[in-house]
């Protein structure tokens, strides 16, 4: 071993030993002045309470107000994109819906469009099914708008509110649970229609929560509209005006609250949302503040729309009449969840041998998709949701790729930090309402 | 054995097959060109590539006009808007309801700049910028995808620039779309495109250090066999599938 620079040797009992002094560390801290320096780099996340997941903020500091706000991410990137390549096509809703585990049922919908559209069966789609998909985007827009309301308010110190937001969720989860079997990460929307049909007791339950919302979005605004910390924390907090939203990309809730009425809903509709009466809400000053009151007005519009949704659901098949296409079991929830109905099973195994053959093909092979590339955008909580998907005509996908909200819009953080104060960093953040496992995908 | 079928009260009855008495296997049908054994499968009995079909990469090719729709009056006024228009197009696609314009990499920010500023065009917002790796068709494999909307005219149009994994280069769109920023980073991390003039092209979603770029289709999936009940199942990729 030879002597370096950075470590100096000296021989004892026990062998050579080398003492590590850390290059030219002292040099430089010798250079700074730590009480009359002017900044300092603080590295938030990305284990941090009010950074939404796992994304990491570099900041540099002068006293409290931020200079440089440069956001890491990266963290929860499970290759989904990738993953997609090597299964077939109905699979593809498996993995999807566990990008934006907030909105999982956007994901889904939004990869079954992408489908569809390839497939060319977009008008086959049944209207029942049209309308299961409306309703339940809208109790998921629901849902996911209470998280935020919940965890932005924790983070601004509101602590009550965090937990009636995430009451409320539980119910609409109770409602997801009751129809796909599964709280989060459903696969219940699938090229083609929906896993199975909605059971009578669901809608039950969502007439019930029609009756109950009202009542407690009125609390939650009783408990925040009014109160000085919360004006104080949010208003004139984070300001993006229109011409930064649209340059920085960013959509949904973010870019209405600065006032430009752009919802794909009703811009370029889908699923028959243009048959739907609700509105836009907008407002004009583009804070905080302004996010809390569109969010909080998107709630009541998506009450409408599930009420909509629920008196027009007629009676009718969920999946296309193409047998080529449709999964060919009958799904029904057991007590483990979503699975094949018994009868399914009873007639393919001890029935019908040509059931059995045609099962086995669509569920191991799957179905082709003709060669081409579509790209399919609809409204998420967070904004514009799109899928590029393309196929070479195999059962597989070639490539997917989703345009997440949560990681387009993080690109405006530094352009609403930058010459505000460290606090502001949290509410400005949480007002994008990122969600990493969308954003990192 | 006679020829008679054992019958009792004119029912035939299960009869017991040849060999089956005398120990000896039961006999395969005759070889014949139509086929021996099972379903003339002559190989191994993996029936991947089911039905003779195999997946092929289409040329692009030009669509005829008019296109119906909007699409007409958006290459209209590109080619008005944009002196250099037969040089930079290099195809115009309609499918699907949609409209692709494959531009020449080294023009792809000009026309841009052009879709977004043009009072005909007016594609004020770049939704997405992604890549897709089109292995084994042509030199030119890496295509870089953007996806324009035009929130005036609501209407949508896709630019697709082509490059080859030698010289993976092309023009940043940034300046024209600073949204373009984080997706572009993600095209260079996961397919190896550089965009010249990109203000910091550094990797996003993969760590610093990775080496490759995952989402090119010469890069493994990975994954380990899993073993079930016994069985050990491959990883994905190397599961058979059905091309």
């Amino acid at each position: 071993m030879t002597s370096s620079n950075y470590a100096t040797e000296r021989e004892t009992a026990e062998g050579r030993v080398f003492t590590v002094t850390g290059g030219d560390w002292d040099d430089v801290v010798s250079g700074v002045d730590p009480i009359n320096e002017g900044r300092i780099v603080v590295n938030m996340g990305p284990q941090h309470p009010s950074t939404h997941g796992v994304l990491r903020l570099v900041l540099e500091l002068e006293g409290e107000t931020v200079r440089e706000a440069r956001s890491v991410i990266g963290y929860l990137h499970t290759g989904i994109e990738k993953n997609l390549e090597y299964r077939n096509w109905v699979q593809g809703s498996t993995f999807v819906t566990r990008m934006d585990y907030l909105a999982p049922i956007f994901n889904e919908t939004a990869y079954a469009l992408a489908v569809e559209k390839l497939l060319g069966i977009t008008d086959d789609v049944t209207e029942r099914a049209n309308t299961i998909r409306v309703l339940m985007m809208e109790l998921n827009r629901i849902s996911s708008h209470l998280v935020w309301i919940a965890t932005t308010g924790m983070e601004l110190g509101a602590i009550s509110i965090m937990l009636y937001g995430f009451r409320e969720r539980e119910y609409i989860l109770e409602i997801f649970e009751l129809i796909t079997g599964l709280r989060m990460n459903h696969a219940y929307v699938r090229p083609g229609g929906v896993a199975q049909d909605v059971p009578d007791e669901a809608i039950v339950k969502i007439r019930e929560f029609l009756k109950l919302m009202p009542k407690r979005l009125k609390e939650y605004e009783d408990l925040l509209s009014g109160q000085p910390i919360w004006l104080e924390r949010t208003q004139n907090v984070a300001v993006l005006d229109v011409t930064a939203c649209v340059a920085l990309g960013v959509t949904g809730p973010v870019l209405r609250s600065a006032g430009l009425a752009w919802d794909l809903r009703k811009t370029m509709p889908y699923c028959g949302y243009e048959t739907y009466e609700f509105d836009v809400p907008t407002h004009a000053d583009g804070d905080v503040w302004a996010r809390y009151l569109v969010r909080m007005a998107e709630i009541r519009e998506s009450l409408k729309l599930v009420e909509q949704a629920l008196d027009r659901l007629k009676p009718g098949p969920v999946m296309v009449a193409d047998k080529k296409i449709a999964w060919p079991a009958q799904l029904a929830i057991g007590v483990d969840g979503m699975g094949n109905s018994l009868e399914h099973v009873a007639k393919i195994m001890g029935q019908s041998m040509e059931s059995l053959i045609h099962h086995f093909k669509l569920v191991t092979e799957g179905f082709r998709v003709p060669p081409g590339q579509v790209y399919v955008g609809i409204e998420s909580p967070r904004g514009e949701l799109g899928v590029h998907a393309v196929s070479d005509g195999g059962t597989r996908p070639y490539r997917v790729h989703y345009r997440e909200p949560s990681f387009v819009n993080l690109q405006a953080l530094p352009a609403m930090a930058e010459g505000g104060l460290i606090a502001d960093v949290i509410a400005g953040g949480a007002s994008l309402d990122p969600v990493m496992g969308g954003c990192d995908r | 054995m006679t020829d008679e079928k054992p019958t009792a009260g004119g029912v035939p009855v299960p009869v017991t097959p040849a060999g089956a008495t005398s120990g000896a296997p039961a006999e395969f049908p005759p070889a014949s060109p139509a086929g021996r054994g099972m379903f003339g499968n002559q190989g191994t009995g993996d029936v991947s590539g089911f039905g003779g079909l195999v997946r092929q990469h289409r040329t692009i090719e030009d669509s005829p006009r008019p296109y119906g729709g909007y699409f007409d009056e958006v290459r209209d006024a590109l080619e008005e808007a944009y002196p250099a228009f037969g040089e930079a197009i290099e195809h115009v696609v309609v499918d699907r309801g949609e409209l692709t314009l494959h531009i020449r990499p080294e023009r792809i920010a000009e026309v841009c700049q052009v879709m977004r500023d043009d009072p005909a065009l007016r594609f004020e917002l770049c939704s997405s910028v992604s890549g897709v790796d089109y292995l084994g068709a042509d030199e030119r494999r890496l295509h870089v995808v953007y996806q324009l909307t035009s929130m005036t005219y609501r209407r949508r149009v896709r630019l697709e620039a082509a490059v080859s994994v030698e010289q993976p280069h092309l023009p940043s769109v940034t300046s024209v779309y600073p949204t373009a920023d984080w997706q572009e980073r993600e095209a260079y991390d996961m397919f190896g495109v550089v965009f010249d003039g990109h203000p910091a092209l550094t990797r996003i979603l993969m760590p610093d250090d990775w080496e490759g770029h995952p989402q090119r289709k010469d890069y493994p999936l990975g994954g380990v066999p899993v073993e079930y009940k016994g069985a050990e199942i491959p990883p994905p990729d190397k599961r058979r599938s059905y091309q």
